[in-house]
């Protein structure tokens, strides 16, 4: 249940040197070594689980409920006696899914409404920003939990596709924002002078300029998305039992948690971990792409 | 005369949106696959008449625009539909909205004011110790579900030390709204944290601030008078768009914490699987946020004469 607190985008284009301004940054090692541990549990997670013993998350033992952490289950085992290790690395998947594929979906359709708005203005433009003015701030926890009520299986793709609904206008916002910038500067003008075509303009000059912003977002919107998917789960329109993810082992674990708090640490303890390694990198990138912006 | 045409531009843009959200709303809810008649009997399908006659009395049997005219009509009589239990839902909501005003209002004047204080404090020392801390907690508190920050603070402050009570408002404003609004107010907080901060340290480097160094005030009115009006802009803008994340917080808050309030209604709801009463209050909680949205802009746009020329 996050929502965005975006900055505006910056008005100056970053040059080169942005990559040289990253490498010395340790936060930004750490955030991608964070990230890549993360995607490689998500491509891998059966050998993962195995090196820790118990390795299928769907393997339970009702004699062993709400065991606390031993050798055999490093994390302890659930109500149902499943190993919470092998379901945290199982659920990895899951979610980093439903973020990269929202935030994609979003990107997609931002690009396209963005660009148009924020190259060509005009009525179309107007009509854009105020649409996407009236959802800064929409609760589109509310959005979803009334679409995704009335779907009967929501899979992952589908919750995705739900939360997309709700997040392309805020960075639709955000190319149009970058589109701007760029359209004002020298070799657009340039380009068009020369009798480019507005097609050859806009895929070969501007939105390659107006990416890097939008992506530093991007990042900030996967781990929302992230805590999103989590929270709708937990409220019961999200993902259903056969599937895996974090958010679902933190509804499950609500009501035992006075019990056996490990049943919520562990799954809340990687669901943050990968959220704050999102958002920090998300602010990185674009301190970086902005060096106007950059923390005094 | 001006400000005359901003307000009914923006009050018609209001309209204009009120259609497009609840027919987009409507639409999709309706042609989403999942029969909601099918899905209120179970496994074993009832008789054909009794689906008839279900269908009938929520207007399932008429054509898509038809239903939305017929639902629009009720929404502007205050008939929000009745539950599948034969309650009507507006009903039900009338004795929950001073739970959820007095909660959504106990977080917002927590993060105001905390969230102010702590960014001044931070922008004012910047790079200091207290600056940092400020800016990694702020960081972490956006990335831990809500949900779990109220399940834990629940256990921590009502369960194990016993200060606040579980759930319920039985001990009456403030004892049983704090950690519920505290909850809440996190993520504002946060985020009211960080903007003040940011427009405090640019506030400082500005031309005014030096021109009232060599003038001679003292740094006690520089910083409380000038400074302070002059960097809460951001934050004013920032409340407008915070009231979607405090209604939808509402939900999950006063569902964890038993608040008899209108996002309590929606959360049981959706347990209970009642689909109209989702839709209902879903709905007319979006339409809230829309009003008061404009409301803070228009309210916005008196106070700073900047927003206001444009």
């Amino acid at each position: 249940m996050t929502e965005f607190v975006l900055d505006e985008v910056p008005d100056t284009i970053a040059d080169r040197g942005v990559w040289s301004s990253l490498r010395v940054q340790l936060l930004f090692w750490v955030c991608s070594f964070v990230l890549g541990l993360l995607g490689l549990i998500a491509l891998l997670p059966g050998p993962i689980t195995k090196v820790f013993g118990q390795s299928d998350p769907r393997a339970c033992d009702l004699r062993r409920s709400s065991q606390g952490p031993s050798s055999d289950h490093v994390f302890g085992t659930d109500l149902q006696g499943c190993d919470i290790f092998a379901n945290v690395i199982y659920g990895t998947r899951t979610s980093l899914f439903i973020g990269l594929a929202t935030t994609a979906m979003c990107l997609f359709v931002a690009l396209i409404v963005g660009t148009i708005a924020g190259y060509y203005g005009g009525p179309i433009d107007t009509l854009i920003s105020r649409l996407t003015d009236i959802f800064l701030g929409f609760p589109f926890i509310l959005g979803a939990i009334i679409v995704l009520n009335s779907v009967r299986r929501p899979t992952p793709i589908v919750v995705s596709a739900v939360l997309a609904l709700f997040v392309w206008p805020t960075m639709s916002r955000l190319v149009r924002g970058a589109v701007r910038a760029v359209r004002r500067t020298e070799y657009v003008h340039a380009a068009s002078a020369m009798g480019l075509s507005d097609r050859r303009i806009l895929t070969g000059h501007v939105m390659p300029n107006s990416l890097g912003p939008v992506l530093s977002i991007a990042a900030t919107v996967v781990g929302s998305v992230i805590v999103a998917e989590s929270t709708l789960t937990f409220l019961g329109v999200g993902l259903r039992a056969p599937s895996i993810s974090w958010g679902l082992q933190l509804a499950n674990a609500q009501s035992q948690f006075a019990q056996s708090p490990h049943l919520l640490i562990f799954p809340a303890l990687f669901l943050s971990l990968t959220v704050l390694a999102l958002v920090t990198l998300g602010d990185i990138l674009r301190d970086a792409l902005d060096p106007k912006g950059r923390q005094k | 005369m001006r400000a005359a045409r901003t307000i009914c531009g923006r009050v018609f843009e209001l309209i204009v949106v009120f259609f497009a959200v609840t027919f987009m709303i409507y639409a999709m809810v309706w042609a989403l696959p999942g029969d909601p008649v099918a899905s209120l009997s179970g496994d074993r399908p009832p008789p054909p008449n009794v689906i008839a006659q279900i269908r009938a009395k929520y207007n399932l049997d008429k054509s898509l625009p038809q239903q939305y005219f017929l639902y629009l009509g009720g929404l502007f009589t205050g008939d929000l539909g009745t539950t599948f239990s034969g309650r009507s839902v507006s009903d039900r909501m009338s004795s929950r909205w001073p739970v959820t005003i007095t909660l959504a209002l106990t977080a917002w004047v927590i993060q105001v004011v905390i969230g102010i204080t702590l960014g001044m404090i931070a922008g004012l020392r910047s790079g200091g110790l207290l600056d940092r801390t400020v800016l990694i907690i702020t960081v972490v508190a956006t990335s831990i579900p809500i949900f779990v920050v109220a399940v834990s603070s629940q256990l921590i402050f009502g369960l194990r030390l016993g200060w606040l009570p579980i759930a319920g408002t039985d001990a009456g404003w403030p004892i049983s709204y704090l950690t519920p609004a505290c909850v809440v107010a996190l993520f504002g907080l946060a985020a009211i944290a960080r903007l003040m901060r940011g427009s405090v340290i640019d506030t400082m480097q500005s031309d005014f601030v030096r021109t009232l160094r060599a003038k001679g005030i003292p740094h006690r009115r520089i910083v409380g008078v000038h400074v302070t009006r002059n960097s809460v802009g951001p934050v004013l803008t920032f409340v407008a768009i915070d009231l979607g994340f405090l209604l939808g917080g509402a939900v999950v808050v006063e569902g964890i914490f038993n608040l008899p309030g209108i996002g309590q209604l929606l959360f049981s709801a959706i347990r209970t699987r009642e689909g109209p009463t989702v839709v209902g209050v879903g709905t007319l909680l979006i339409l809230i946020f829309l009003v008061l949205n404009l409301l803070v802009d228009l309210v916005n746009a008196m106070l700073d004469p900047r927003i206001r020329r444009d």
